[in-house]
């Protein structure tokens, strides 16, 4: 275990490569990349690995790059590949035919705004776009959690009851270059975590054709096994925490991560790096007697619902902070889990930093102070971070 | 190589003995793409192969799963994406040291058009990959539409008055990407089409075939003249079958004779051409200006050998 001075971006590739490498005794490694602020340092990194065994093929878009991710997993190799944004959308039908196809390859995503107007800051609304097609998504908060989380998704998108696409998501800019310290294991201890790849349908000896033609029912059967598949996400990623704290001494967070939550009257809740500012936010207010804890959902997809309306119990308010706006209905996480609270519980909705605007605790704190009054929640809130 | 049985179709020992593409499939009567195949299945014999197939008629005559037409592992791809997909098939391959071919089998529309991205950045990257295009000149699965490959004149289920644009050059595009193997195929012509395609499969690099495919459905021709059809493309100079190594050396394979008659033959045999009222005389300027430059670029007059 070494500790090195890098930024999310390069935390990524990091894990990405030593996946790669773990998997030189089995099919090996293969992926498509192609550049795009702020992820273009992932996949730049990439490609300076020597990779045993592995392949980093420069594609011509990204739409290209999920493609050669999509063959490479067909054909039983480990596949990765990093974008953002417009590249995420131009990418959108292959990770939905890869997500179709139940092949585990793993998208690290650093989250911008979608253009044009043209705009390279954080905004979760480029991953959202990709909710409801069978990939798994993470959120993550720093730099650690986020190589943890690639190893992780590795583990998880290849385990034999899941079998899907994953996606490790990072704010742009906030968090892909942000440069701190971080904990790299040593190959040997990868080598123990991960398996090597077994894509059970992989293109093999015999003939059968992956993707082809379905009838309505076969789709419908199809579409619940991969909802049932998506629902066991949680109870499998338990089993790889336990299994990556033995191996590596360090628990990787859980999936909804709990900061003084338990006698909290009111909860901040959100994904990404701002759950981290709302955490420094819950100590100033709990050292003024309020009582005050944070909730960041890490694993939007599948939605853990059952933990997070454990924690939403009892409460008296919640503040759902999302850095995303779904355009006539308001933010999307609080569309997800309002639903979760108490009936007696004002679930108040604020939209912060959208195009990514800076979040900072006194702009926390302003919805808070709105809050507090309110009796009954109202329409989803729009707030300016200047 | 001397086939003279069923113009070198005919089964023999050294043949694949499951088809690459069986009976009962969904492809119209008298499409080329069942031809094309029978001769790949034939050409394949005893090679380890896997097939690519983006959105096409090819995909759709795959069947509904759990059934497959294709007799090898194939992977169907989003409709632009063939090329790249088969990049990370053929990538993964190469690494665990296998002698798998993959292959390519996309429509013009996937090739010309929405996949020509793709294609052209394989070809540049120089994998290693057999792509085949089979060129119906239209958009067949979606009922006909026009695509960058429809012959100008033709009429077609988006351009009524018939395409006022030229086919595209897509073997002269490809061979401006220097790639190893750029050659077009007359399905009509089994021993020629057999011996390029067997040299396609055995070439490393990244190689690309043109076979136009005759579709009766979007073309409104009698189904059992799809061979003749091509015949007399070829012979009017209409489709020229040669092959172009390493974007270089070009070699015509079939000398046409040039007639009027083959022409005018080949366009009053669809009603796509009928109702522009297209005849040969209009062809004729553009079929020898692109002889004429294949002449020089190919640097004989003679008539090139047929068996190389």
């Amino acid at each position: 275990m070494s500790v090195e001075l890098i930024s999310a971006n390069h935390a990524a590739a990091l894990a990405a490569t030593l996946a790669a490498r773990a998997n030189r005794k089995g099919r090996g490694f293969c992926s498509g990349v192609y550049p795009i602020t702020p992820s273009t340092e992932c996949m730049e990194y990439l490609c300076l690995q020597e990779i045993e065994k592995g392949r980093v093929l420069r594609v011509e878009s990204e739409h290209s790059a999920m493609a050669v991710c999509i063959g490479a997993s067909a054909a039983g190799a480990r596949a990765f590949t990093a974008t953002s944004s417009n590249g995420l959308a131009y990418m959108a039908e292959n990770c939905v035919a890869a997500a179709g196809m139940r092949l585990p390859i793993v998208l690290a995503v650093a989250n911008r705004t979608l253009g044009p107007p043209w705009n390279i800051w954080a905004d979760h609304g480029d991953a959202l776009m990709l909710r409801d097609h069978g990939l798994i998504q993470f959120y993550c908060a720093d730099n650690q959690e986020l190589f943890d989380t690639v190893l992780c998704a590795f583990r998880l998108a290849e385990d034999p009851s899941v079998m899907m696409p994953a996606m490790v998501c990072m704010e742009g800019f906030i968090l892909s270059h942000t440069v701190t310290q971080t904990a790299i294991p040593e190959q040997a201890q990868v080598d123990r975590f991960l398996p090597l790849t077994a894509v059970p349908h992989r293109l093999g000896e015999t003939a059968h054709t992956l993707g082809q033609m379905e009838v309505p029912h076969q789709t419908e059967t199809h579409r619940r096994q991969h909802h049932a598949a998506m629902l066991s996400v949680p109870q499998v990623y338990t089993k790889i925490q336990n299994s990556f704290e033995r191996i590596f001494g360090r628990r990787p967070a859980d999936t909804v991560h709990a900061y003084r939550a338990e006698d909290a009257e009111t909860l901040i809740v959100s994904m990404g790096t701002i759950g981290a500012t709302a955490e420094r936010v819950v100590d100033m207010l709990r050292a003024q007697g309020q009582p005050v804890g944070s909730l960041r959902v890490r694993l939007f997809r599948p939605l853990p619902s059952e933990t997070i309306k454990h924690w939403f119990a009892g409460k008296k308010r919640i503040a759902v902070i999302d850095r995303n706006i779904s355009l006539g209905f308001g933010g999307v996480l609080w569309g997800e889990i309002r639903g979760l609270a108490d009936p007696g519980t004002v679930v108040q909705n604020y939209m912060a930093g959208i195009g990514g605007g800076d979040v900072r605790p006194e702009h926390l704190e302003n919805m808070l102070a709105d809050l507090r009054p309110r009796r009954i929640a109202g329409l989803p809130a729009m707030m300016e971070v200047l | 190589m001397n086939e003279p049985l069923l113009c070198g179709m005919a089964q023999t020992a050294l043949d694949r003995p499951d088809p690459l593409f069986r009976m009962g499939n969904t492809n119209c009567g008298g499409c080329g793409l069942s031809s094309l195949m029978q001769m790949l299945r034939h050409a394949v014999a005893e090679r380890r192969v896997q097939l690519v197939i983006p959105a096409s008629c090819a995909a759709v005559a795959g069947g509904a799963f759990p059934h497959s037409t294709y007799g090898v592992p194939t992977l169907m791809t989003t409709f632009a994406s063939a090329a790249a997909a088969a990049s990370g098939t053929a990538s993964v391959a190469q690494l665990n040291g296998e002698e798998t071919r993959v292959i390519c089998v996309a429509g013009d529309g996937g090739t010309y058009d929405i996949g020509f991205a793709s294609l052209s950045a394989a070809a540049e990257r120089n994998e290693d990959i057999l792509y085949i295009c089979y060129d119906n000149e239209i958009y067949g699965n979606t009922g006909g539409q026009r695509s960058s490959a429809t012959p100008a004149g033709a009429i077609s289920a988006n351009t009524p008055k018939g395409k006022p644009e030229q086919k595209k050059d897509i073997l002269s595009i490809m061979a401006a990407h220097r790639i190893p193997y750029a050659a077009s195929l007359s399905l009509a012509h089994a021993e020629d089409t057999l011996r390029k395609l067997r040299r396609a499969l055995d070439l490393q690099g990244f190689r690309f075939l043109l076979a136009l495919t005759p579709c009766p459905t979007g073309w409104k021709s009698e189904p059992a003249l799809g061979m003749e059809l091509l015949r007399l493309a070829v012979r009017s100079g209409l489709f020229p079958v040669f092959e172009i190594f390493d974007g270089k050396r070009h070699v015509v394979n079939i000398e046409p004779d040039f007639s009027d008659e083959a022409l005018n033959m080949y366009l009053s045999l669809q009603r796509r051409f009928q109702e522009s009222g297209l005849s040969a005389a209009d062809l004729r300027p553009a079929i020898d200006r692109y002889w004429q430059n294949l002449r020089a670029l190919s640097g004989r007059i003679v008539p090139a050998r047929r068996n190389a």
